[in-house]
């Protein structure tokens, strides 16, 4: 695994088994669009930022079809919620609860998030 | 030997048609099959299906899509039915019926709705063969072989069923005439004018329309085959078929064989409760009944009221049938012609109010009375107001007569809208539902869609001309009880695309956070927007990108975070998280380099090869992190994005034309390049597709394309709003004999106009449904510059073919936007180690851990399925 090159600006890292995990610079994240990352133990995590510059992750792989693509939806904010909607079929997860806003008896794990120099 | 067992009382239905089917329907909503026996004796081969639809099996509509018997209601309700075993005697004395295969059934009660038959004039030789009726499904597959080897056909009879089987003969493909012995179409229906306009509309599809002219003779050849009919002008027309649509006469045979009594012109005689006249255990109800007023009704609604009435006299409840309303509107080969009321004007002392435009075929009167009371009317071309005029029949309209008939946008027409309109007011006329009922399914039974509507009080459900209507009351009511029926494009904004295109135009936004700060509903903006709102916005961006200095590239700034995942990655995401990959070809045409090219990339990289339906090669199974490769290589073999991810142009589909082919008449493979090359990349509501045939044999399938193209002698004929998919629509003819010019321009005007005024996910299709006057709008706006936009309209497409850039070149020319194209953000080499595949038939497939599958419940499951 090859990491991303390093640059000066400020860090994006995720708490994963009590320890923070670097995931890249900041910088690479556009407002409204996301990235996934690989995590140490083989899961993926989706990283968004919003337009306020509010950083959020959740698990990256659709619980409905399966494949690992939530990083690739369409974020917007549903009555004050920040959410992803999965490009797959559309079902939409809150970021910071991770809860599914259309289906109730589904929700994604969170990873708490934030900045580092 | 008697079939009953005497224990409980037995109710027997003879006929099985559509009255015969709604009446054990009535049987069974007031709990009368559990305390009877009900046996029902069926003619036909099929149980009860829907004849008044009956021509739209020629439009595709199959058997099986008629039926109106649901079988599993005939086997819950206890029902015996016996298809394909007519009643063939009564014994009124012993109160026993007898079917042809000899079963024998005894009575309580009897029930006639026999129907009726196609009546057919005694001239010389009308059972040769070729000659037809058209009443069953068993009539229309006859027609359909007879016709299939044969070119011409003529309808005796020019009636409402009469120029229903000529569009239907038309539709076969034979020229088509149409006999009429009355001086004008549609005697019955319209008056004089009515008939003036109509037969215009009729003559200008083509169909030949003889009127004030009687059939003598249908003419044969010594096989006994008809080959022409003798006319009572002395002329003879040449024909290979000939359906006879000369009206109806009640089946009353079976009556008048046991002695009941019939009217002079025949008809079962009843009384106000549907009760034979003679014998108070025989009932007769629907087309084959002569009602208390004198009268037979040859209309299917007050035959369901009089199913109702005889059903609940069963059940011993009070109900009477004492006449009913011939109001009709049909659709009759496109045309709409309504009649309401007192449509001659035969109350004494009445007034017509009559507006004419033989040049559009448009013809609307209204009777009113001197009291100002709106007694009736007839509407030839444009029935959009029928559903309220109906209504309004019996009362004094609380605006001007006139402004009703007036067309839109002609100085002082109103639209009235139905919350105008009394709660007693009829809306569905086929199944007599007052405006009161549908009030009620949405305040009382919480009904909020017109399918939930429809399937509570049955309005809507049999000819579906009120369901306009039925729409706008559910929305006004639904808007009554505090409902809010929003018409804005999401959450975050109030306006819809339509304005927020004229925004964005006049006021050369081109970032989607200005608009949201500036335009958005209160609370949303400062937000992050919505899944819905940013493509949408997005795409008007794009579309109009070089006029409201957007960059043209997608993937642009702001712009990338705002696309679908879809147009972000440039490709198709599949099930697995991979992507496919559909370079451009334009038209259907590629060199074997080409292929070669496309074939080694696929054999390269492991890609899944599938030939589309669009004439062009998708590659599937891409990782996101091939994507920029594969394009790479695409691109330098000359290839470019065929946008199969974009709401955009997809492909212009060509028959292989006058180059090589026999019969065309023009380069229809050239032409379609043409036009893909021009309209690629052009960001619209929804995806266009198009499509050009060398001639009218239509091997391009341009009919069934958002703008098609076909080719004639004098050059190229122009279609538009033609859909395949879910809900198919045939195009409609926009313009004729256009050279390349003037083609291309009103291309370019048609499909602004459209960008400009569509919904979000709306197909020209459902666009040109929608919009307040239709295709006649539509051609008005871009044909005659009715509104003096065109010269816009051009200039806009001017701009966008002037500026058009391959995205994917772009795009691997640019490190920073490669970057993006990662399966991970710390592990760039790194491939998804979801996506895998597994072998299918020499290639691969995708390999899915299962997981269970939901569905969204909202309506976004299907791409682009939006509110319809
Ligand atoms: C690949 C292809 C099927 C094939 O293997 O042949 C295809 C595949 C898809 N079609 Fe299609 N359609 C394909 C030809 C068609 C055609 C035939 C044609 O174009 O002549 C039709 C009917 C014609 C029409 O659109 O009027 C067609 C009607 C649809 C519809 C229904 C549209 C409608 O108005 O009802 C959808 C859903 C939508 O867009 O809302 C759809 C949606 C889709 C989507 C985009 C669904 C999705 O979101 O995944 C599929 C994308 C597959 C992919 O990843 O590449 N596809 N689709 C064809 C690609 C043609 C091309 O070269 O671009
Ligand atoms: C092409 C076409 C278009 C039409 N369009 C419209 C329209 O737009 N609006 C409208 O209101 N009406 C329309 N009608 C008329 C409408 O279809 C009839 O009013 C309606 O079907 C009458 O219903 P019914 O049950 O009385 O008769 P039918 O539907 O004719 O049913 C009678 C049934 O009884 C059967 N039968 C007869 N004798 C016996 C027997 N001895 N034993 C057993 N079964 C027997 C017949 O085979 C038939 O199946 C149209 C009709 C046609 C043919
Ligand atoms: S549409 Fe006409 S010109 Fe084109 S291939 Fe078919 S028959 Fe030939
Ligand atoms: S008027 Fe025919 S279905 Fe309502």
């Amino acid at each position: 695994m090859t990491l991303a090159p390093e640059t000066t600006d400020l860090k994006i890292q995720l708490l994963i088994d009590n320890s923070w995990f670097t995931v890249c610079d900041l910088n690479v994240l556009l407002p409204g669009r996301g990235v996934a990352a690989l995590l140490p133990d083989g899961r993926q995590a989706a990283i968004f930022r919003d337009r306020a510059g509010t950083l959020y992750a959740i698990d990256n792989r659709d619980p409905f079809g399966g494949a690992a693509v939530l990083s690739r939806g369409l974020t917007g904010t549903h009555q004050g919620s920040p959410f992803v909607a999965s490009p797959l079929l559309k079902q939409r997860f809150d970021l910071r609860s991770g809860q599914c806003l259309d289906d109730e008896t589904v929700s994604v794990t969170v990873y708490e998030v934030r900045t580092a120099a | 030997m008697p079939a009953t067992d005497g224990a409980t009382p037995t109710i027997v239905l003879v006929g099985h048609g559509m009255v015969g089917q709604r009446f054990l329907e009535a049987l069974a909503d007031r709990g009368l099959t559990a305390a009877h026996r009900v046996v029902v004796l069926c003619e036909e081969p099929r149980p009860a299906y829907d004849r008044v639809a009956l021509t739209s099996y020629f439009s595709g509509k199959t058997p099986e899509d008629l039926s109106m018997t649901d079988m599993e209601f005939i086997e819950k309700e206890g029902i015996e039915l016996y298809v394909g075993d007519p009643a063939e005697t009564i014994d009124r004395e012993a109160k026993r019926v007898t079917a042809r295969s000899g079963m024998v059934v005894d009575y309580d009660i009897l029930v006639l709705a026999t129907g009726s038959y196609p009546f057919v004039p005694p001239v010389p030789n009308k059972d040769a063969k070729g000659c037809f009726v058209y009443r069953t499904i068993e009539d229309l597959l006859a027609i359909e072989e007879y016709a299939s080897t044969r070119t011409t056909g003529a309808v005796v009879g020019g009636g409402l069923l009469g120029l229903e089987a000529a569009g239907a003969l038309k539709g076969l493909g034979l020229t088509s005439h149409i006999v009429e012995f009355a001086p004008r179409l549609m005697p019955v229906q319209v008056d004089d004018g009515g008939g003036a306009a109509l037969l215009r509309t009729i003559q200008e599809m083509g169909l030949s329309v003889h009127t004030g002219v009687g059939t003598q003779e249908i003419v044969v050849d010594e096989d006994g085959a008809v080959t022409g009919m003798k006319l009572s002008d002395g002329s003879e027309l040449a024909t290979d078929l000939v359906v006879f649509s000369a009206g109806v006469r009640p089946r009353d045979q079976l009556a008048r064989d046991c002695g009941l009594s019939v009217g002079e012109r025949g008809g079962i005689a009843v009384d106000d409760q549907c009760r034979t006249v003679n014998d108070p255990h025989v009932f007769a109800i629907g087309e084959c009944a002569l009602a208390s007023d004198g009268r037979v009704y040859g209309l299917v609604a007050p035959g369901y009221e009089q199913a109702e009435t005889a059903a609940a006299t069963i059940a011993a409840d009070e109900a009477a049938f004492t006449g009913a309303d011939l109001s009709t509107k049909l659709k009759l080969l496109g045309v709409d012609v309504a009649s309401f009321g007192d449509a001659h004007g035969a109350t004494a002392d009445c007034l017509d109010v009559v507006y004419s435009d033989s040049r559009s075929g448009l013809y609307k009167k209204l009777v009113i009375g001197r009291d100002g009371t709106l007694l009736g009317g007839i509407l030839v071309g444009d029935a959009e107001a029928y559903g309220t005029l109906k209504a309004f029949t019996g009362s004094v309209p609380p605006v001007s007569p006139e402004s009703l008939v007036l067309p839109a946008g002609a100085g002082e027409s109103v639209q009235l809208g139905p919350t105008a309109l009394p709660d007693d007011a009829i809306i569905c006329s086929c199944n007599n539902v007052r405006k009161g009922t549908i009030r009620g399914a949405v305040t009382e039974h919480n009904c909020t869609t017109v399918p939930e509507v429809k399937k509570c009080t049955k309005a809507g459900t049999t000819c579906g001309s009120c369901v306009k209507v039925l729409g706008q009351l559910v929305t006004a009511e639904l808007e009554a009880s505090g409902v809010v029926v929003d018409k804005g494009l999401c959450g975050c904004f109030s306006q819809t695309r339509e304005e927020l295109y004229e925004i964005v135009l006049a006021l050369r936004i081109n970032k989607y956070q200005d608009l949201l700060d500036r335009y958005g509903r209160e609370d949303a903006r400062g937000g992050d927007g919505c899944e819905i709102c940013k493509p949408a916005v997005a795409s008007i961006i794009a579309s109009l990108a070089p006029t409201i200095g957007a960059d043209v590239y997608v993937l642009d700034g702001e712009q990338a975070t705002l696309q679908d995942t879809n147009d972000h990655f440039l490709a198709n995401l599949q099930k697995n998280g991979s992507y496919s990959v559909v370079p451009r070809i334009p038209g259907g045409e590629i060199t074997p380099e080409g292929l070669i090219v496309i074939g080694e990339i696929a054999r390269d990289f492991g890609l899944y090869t599938k030939i589309t339906g669009g004439q062009r090669i998708d590659m599937f199974g891409a990782r996101v992190e091939q994507l920029p490769l594969i394009w790479t290589r695409l691109v330098d073999a000359g290839f470019e994005s065929g946008h199969a991810y974009g709401k955009s142009l997809r492909t212009v589909k060509s028959c292989v034309g006058q180059t090589w082919c026999r019969y065309g008449v023009q380069d229809s493979v050239r032409m379609a390049i043409d036009l893909e090359l021009r309209y690629r990349g052009l960001r619209s509501p929804h995806k266009l597709k198009s499509a050009v045939s060398g001639c009218a044999r239509e091997c391009a399938e341009a009919q069934s394309k958002d703008f098609g193209i076909i080719a004639t002698s004098g050059g190229w004929n122009l279609y538009v709003g033609g859909n395949g998919g879910a809900t198919p629509r045939h195009a409609d003819l926009l313009a004729q004999d256009l050279n390349d010019a003037e083609l291309i321009k009103l291309i370019d005007r048609f499909l602004m106009f459209y960008i400009r005024t569509a919904d979000r996910l709306e197909r020209t299709s459902t666009w040109l449904e929608r919009i307040p006057g239709g295709l006649d709008h539509v051609r008005d706006v871009v044909v005659e510059d009715s509104l003096g936009i065109c010269e816009e309209l051009e200039s806009l497409m001017t701009a966008h073919v002037a500026h058009y850039r391959d995205e994917w070149s772009d795009t691997i020319n640019d490190p920073e936007k490669l970057a993006r194209f990662v399966s991970f953000v710390n592990a760039p080499d790194t491939p998804d180690p979801v996506v895998g595949f597994v072998p299918e038939r020499d290639q691969i497939k995708p390999d899915l851990p299962l997981l269970s599958i939901g569905l969204r419940p909202a309506d976004d499951v299907l791409e682009g399925s939006a509110q319809r």
